[in-house]
């Protein structure tokens, strides 16, 4: 029998700082990755993220990666996009992944289908992810439909809803005011977008405190681990990322089979600098292809053991 | 108005395999506006098909109004003995043409491409999704539903950076602008507000539509 409550949630509230992993479901119909993955982070993470088709490419589906992670001693936080469904078949698909046992639920918008490899299919967002927040909340309390119907006491879902905010994304100054937004409707926790401009995000965070946000909801900053200068170019064109000249200079200086290091060494660093700022409750490490990498980075970062 | 554009020619031709004969039906309306298919593209359509095929026996005329039954009776004797119409209207049109003549085959020579309008000349851009429900008092006259690529009501996504939608570069993000606009206006309390989902059964969610009107009805 699944727990009533997530333990990320228990972990959060007794003010652990917390840190979350991620694990990128497969193109593929195999689940050994999945289970290999969650076995390198479960004693080092407080709850892994499984992504819903990530950059709209096909991959195993969330809810059913978060079963294999459960199976194998993990707290899984399933990702739910807008893109692909429309609110009878999130609702659905919600109250499936609590049946099996899902507590965390990431609500999100959802890359745009272009990016991915099926960039012909028709896109849905029948929701934003301000409307899937709320929706979420809803279905555990007060325990209603999208359409005002009650569900049963006992058989409602009352996920831990989290929502992403990006600090690196415009209009720099709604950012905010959008995450109170999220917050109003129901986020309970905030995993940002991978953190490189430190100085914006200490502006944001500012905005964030100034707006008493960090009061009403755990702030999760994004870490995104970069194995060489070629990945770290790569995702200072993603849209939505910022990653400062500096940063790329200072990885470009360093021999190239000295760069893994230097790439841990600035996410060790990251994480020390958001453990310093008030109102961050805890980080999300996005070391997607290198998740082998995950446990050396959280214990340079004097955050092992991780609490029970 | 309804932005078209014309279909590539090869794509018209196949249409006209082992045809001998067809009338050019051009639209006076959105189509004449938006240079796809009113009386020059009527007549320079005629020609490049000769150019091709030689062989065919074209007729030409430029109806009023394809989408309105009144109009369509100018057509009548060419269509009688005509062995397809070509339509160069949008897609309401081509399909008036079909409903009148029922035993002719009717192929559009045009693909309608959206509600918009010309920003300069020979540049059209899309502004309504037609979705039956008008959100443009709470956006500041920004059509979010169809401006955004995933038509968010709450705000951009995390993929809005210089003012630039995370899609294409080419395309300014709608809530950039509807941000700076209300910012302007004095209104950025407006964002505040969470909208609830939209009703989409006022859009082709709900099934095809048609509207009704005593008050102008016969």
């Amino acid at each position: 029998m699944s727990a009533e409550r997530s333990r990320l949630e228990r972990l959060l509230e007794q003010g652990h700082f917390a840190v979350t992993g991620e694990v990128g479901p497969p193109q593929g119909a195999g689940a050994e990755g999945i289970r290999h993955h969650t076995a390198l982070l479960k004693g080092v993470t407080d709850g892994q993220n499984l992504t819903d088709n990530q950059t709209a490419i096909v991959r195993l589906s969330s809810i059913a990666a978060a079963v294999h992670v459960l199976a194998a001693g993990g707290e899984p936080i399933i990702q739910m996009t807008c893109r692909d469904r429309n609110r009878i078949a999130i609702q659905s698909d919600l109250l499936g992944a609590y049946s099996l046992g899902a507590r965390n639920l990431l609500c999100l918008t959802g890359d745009h289908q272009s990016f991915g490899n099926h960039a012909a299919a028709r896109n849905v967002f029948d929701l934003d992810s301000v409307q899937l927040v709320k929706l979420a909340r809803d279905l555990g309390e007060p325990g209603v439909f999208q359409n005002g119907e009650a569900i049963a006491v006992e058989h409602r879902a009352r996920f831990f809803v989290g929502a992403a905010e990006n600090p690196f994304a415009e209009p720099f100054a709604f950012r905010v005011r959008r995450l109170a937004k999220k917050v109003a409707a129901g986020a309970r926790f905030i995993q940002t977008q991978a953190i490189f401009d430190l100085p914006r995000f200490a502006r944001w965070m500012e905005m964030v405190r100034d707006a008493g946000l960090d009061r009403e909801t755990y702030i999760l900053g994004g870490i995104c681990p970069a194995k060489s200068f070629g990945a770290l170019r790569h995702m200072s064109t993603v849209p939505g990322m910022v990653v400062p000249e500096p940063l790329l200079a200072r990885m470009k200086g360093v021999e190239r089979k000295k760069q893994a290091e230097e790439g841990v060494k600035i996410a060790v660093e990251a994480i020390q600098e958001l453990r310093r700022t008030p109102g961050v409750a805890g980080v999300h490490i996005m070391a997607i292809m290198w998740e082998e990498m995950v446990p050396r980075i959280v214990e340079e970062a004097g955050l092992l053991p991780r609490p029970a | 108005m309804i932005v078209c554009e014309r279909k590539p020619l090869p794509a018209i031709l196949e249409n006209l395999a082992g045809r001998r004969q067809a009338v050019i039906a051009g639209c006076s309306e959105c189509v004449t506006v938006c240079h796809a298919g009113g009386e020059k593209e009527v007549a320079l359509l005629r020609d490049l098909l000769l150019l091709a095929r030689p062989d065919l026996e074209l007729s030409t005329i430029v109806l009023t109004r394809q989408c309105d039954g009144e109009f369509l009776e100018a057509l009548d004797s060419l269509a009688g003995e005509a062995d397809c119409l070509i339509s160069m209207a949008c897609g309401v049109g081509a399909q008036f043409l079909a409903e009148r003549y029922p035993r002719t085959w009717v192929f559009p020579a045009v693909d309608t491409r959206f509600g918009g309008g010309a920003r300069q000349p020979g540049v059209w851009e899309e502004r309504c999704g037609f979705c039956g429900d008008c959100v443009l008092h709470l956006t500041g006259g920004i059509c979010p539903i169809i401006r955004c690529s995933k038509s968010l009501l709450n705000g951009p996504c995390g993929g809005s950076q210089q003012g630039k939608c995370e899609i294409d570069q080419a395309i300014e993000c709608a809530w950039q602008k509807i941000h700076d606009r209300l910012e302007g206006l004095g209104r950025l309390d407006l964002l505040d507000v969470v909208l609830p989902p939209k009703d989409w059964s006022r859009a082709r969610d709900g099934g095809p539509r048609k509207l009704v009107r005593e008050d102008v009805a016969l």
